[in-house]
């Protein structure tokens, strides 16, 4: 997709140099290098420096942003953005994602690119605010009703926060779906080096648009090409389940079966095109103990290993940085030759259950919450536990 | 028998008529003066975006008007179409729902969009009950009615949706019934000729779920008590609450300028834009 005139001159402006700050902010700037011309938002602890940045920079680079009633119009309204042609995005953080949520299930049915941030705090309810946490591993996968594949991302340094933007919009346009950019509090308030890549370095995928008479909602393809508002489509966008053509059919069995499965394997068939792992460069091919992390937690995990690998000791690391679709054959890959494999998680354990579906070692869950993230001592003292 | 083809059947979904309203049901008198309205002061519809929710009125524009439409969540439909208008100021945004989408689950985006001035219009059909749903109490069900989840009687007053958009701050807002067809149509052109957001409250009937527990069977049964309950709003100065209770004040309750709020806000880009590109020049 071509970058426009605005938002070439904004990146000119800003890229190519280094600067210091928080993941929150480096998220609002890696959206905007990314292409996001749409962001509508509503304040909440510790997501809101992506909102103020945006509505500071977005501006600057062409685009809108709007501050709505709450997280239900937020998540609505940058559906109904994004089928102007926008990429269109939202920041929020744990109440805020489960507002978003019946909407997502929205964006997934209709499929609608879209991206949300979710910097994840310390739940349920309220919780602890301002406390960081990694509590919505699950609510990512299956917070939305009913059947379906999500994609998300967990950046684990405010580079990546940046970085990783532009994996997130140019998968919602690829797969024509929602795309959850699963930071958390210690991650979006870190505040450290980010360098923005210059104009030259930069490129953005684009949305495959269907041919006139082309269904949008189904076809051959297993992501339909789409169309936008405005064009004399005369498109039927609905969230109940819909042919091909996007007419309404709720009550035949094989049209939802049709679409649902559809949507359901755009994803899990293009999973080694969608999941990024971080591969252990240290591993010396010995270990019989392995560590899986990703987000904040992977780097006290990785400085335990460091440590134990420093004592001695073989130990094999694994950082996830996609986290859905899950990296089961990575992680299957991974834990191959283990007999045990620890996840320090900031939760009492979720995805660990994941990995527990695809290995045959033991898998132990080394879990901590109350807003504090896992020390490095704390991680290597359950490490050399087991060793 | 074959009937001759309507004069604005091109403005509809015609491969899928007849449309699925019940007998007597206020929608299709809604979608004859929307289209109508729609002809009447030349919109193109392929420059339209129809957005509505959940419930029988959001049946209207989706799927029987033939243009661009979005078909969302319980409530949500003018959050959906904020975000439609803001990147495609161009384009006509017209929401058309229910009482329960727009006056209850999405009341708090009603009086947002309504306070923020967003060049939307807002039509919405207040059948005074969930329909769709088999008839339960709605924020607009009258008290005293006996609903299926107020078997009793309903205690609760209703809300006076037109005149809260008002206070909200919305450029145009008027209150019609099916009854009125002819100035609902009218008023929905003026709505949508107007910038800002535009708000028409459509006092409708619903025999099926509604009518056959008040006394009224038929829609005629209901056109007949609008058109006794209705009061022009300029005969009503003077009187008082209680003189107007079971009335229903008809005509335009708001017609105003104010700052319209995607206008306000592409303002802010352009400025921003402008900076950029005077700095990079230099």
């Amino acid at each position: 997709m071509a970058i426009d005139e605005k938002r070439s001159r904004y990146i000119e402006l800003m890229g190519g140099k280094t600067y210091f700050m928080l993941g929150d902010q480096a998220c609002a700037y890696g959206a905007i290098f990314a292409g996001c011309d749409f962001f509508a938002g509503y304040p909440i602890t510790p997501a809101s420096e992506v909102a103020e940045l945006i509505a500071r920079e977005l501006p600057k680079a062409g685009g809108y942003c709007v501050q709505m009633e709450d997280e239900l119009a937020s998540m609505a309204a940058i559906v109904g953005a994004s089928w102007t042609g926008g990429r269109t995005m939202t920041a929020t953080s744990g109440p805020g994602f489960s507002l978003m949520q019946e909407n997502i299930g929205y964006a997934v049915m209709t499929e609608t690119p879209c991206v949300i941030v979710n910097v994840q705090r310390s739940g349920p309810s309220t919780g602890q605010a301002t406390k960081p946490a990694q509590g919505d591993v699950m609510q990512a996968r299956w917070g939305t009703h009913g059947d379906h594949n999500i994609i998300a991302l967990a950046p684990n340094s405010a580079q990546e926060c940046f970085d990783l933007m532009f994996a997130c919009f140019d998968l919602a346009d690829v797969y024509r779906t929602p795309v959850i950019f699963l930071m958390d509090g210690e991650i979006g308030h870190i505040r450290e080096r980010l360098t923005m890549p210059a104009l030259s370095l930069i490129s953005h995928a684009s949305r495959k648009l269907a041919a006139p008479g082309e269904d949008v909602f189904g076809g051959e393809e297993l992501v339909p090409g789409i169309v936008h508002y405005g064009e004399g489509y005369n498109v039927h966008v609905t969230g109940s389940t819909h042919l091909d053509n996007g007419m309404r059919d709720v009550t035949s069995q094989h049209v939802h079966d049709k679409l649902v499965r559809r949507i359901y394997r755009k994803i899990d068939d293009n999973r080694e095109d969608i999941i990024k792992v971080e591969p252990d460069i240290d591993t010396n091919g010995k270990a019989r103990v392995g560590v899986i992390s990703y987000g904040a937690t992977s780097r006290p995990a990785l400085g335990a290993v460091k440590q134990a690998r420093a004592q001695g000791k073989n130990i094999d690391f694994l950082r996830l940085i996609t986290i859905w679709p899950f990296a089961r054959k990575q992680v299957e890959e991974f834990g191959k030759d283990l007999d045990i494999i620890l996840v320090p998680e900031m939760n009492l354990g979720q995805l660990s259950r994941e990995i527990e579906r695809f290995v045959d070692c033991l898998v132990v869950s080394v879990p901590k919450i109350g807003g504090v993230p896992h020390t490095v001592d704390e991680i290597h003292y359950a490490v050399m536990e087991v060793v | 028998m074959s009937h001759p083809r309507h004069r604005l059947m091109g403005y509809v979904r015609e491969e899928i008529m007849p449309h699925r309203f019940c007998v007597g049901c206020g929608c299709g008198t809604v979608l004859n003066a929307f289209v109508n309205a729609v002809e009447g002061i030349g919109l193109d519809p392929t420059k339209m975006v129809c957005v509505s929710g959940i419930g029988c009125s959001a049946w209207i524009p989706s799927p029987y008007f033939k243009a661009d439409t979005l078909h969302t969540t319980h409530g949500r439909p003018i959050a959906f179409a904020s975000g439609v208008k803001v990147m495609r100021p161009d384009l006509k945004v017209v929401v058309i729902a229910g009482d329960g989408d727009i006056a209850g689950i999405g009341g708090n985006h009603l009086i947002h969009a309504a306070r923020r001035n967003i060049d939307l219009s807002v039509f919405m059909v207040n059948n005074m009950i969930y329909g769709m749903t088999g008839g339960q109490a709605a924020p607009t069900t009258p008290v005293g009615v006996k609903t299926t989840t107020t078997p009793h009687r309903n205690v609760e007053p209703p809300f006076r949706v037109a005149d809260l958009v008002a206070a909200a701050g919305a450029s145009y807002v008027a209150r019609w019934t099916t009854y009125h067809v002819f100035p609902l149509m009218e008023s929905m052109q003026n709505a949508m000729l107007k910038r800002g957001f535009s708000f028409i409250e459509i006092v409708s009937q619903c025999p099926e779920n509604y009518g056959r527990r008040i006394g009224l069977r038929t829609g005629t049964d209901f056109l007949h008590r609008f058109k006794e309950q209705a009061i022009r709003i300029d005969k009503t100065r003077g009187m008082s609450e209680e003189e107007l209770e079971n009335r229903i004040i008809i005509g335009k309750l708001c017609d105003r300028d104010r700052p319209e709020y995607v206008t306000e806000l592409h303002k802010i880009t352009q400025e921003q834009t402008d900076i950029i590109e005077k700095e990079t020049a230099g």
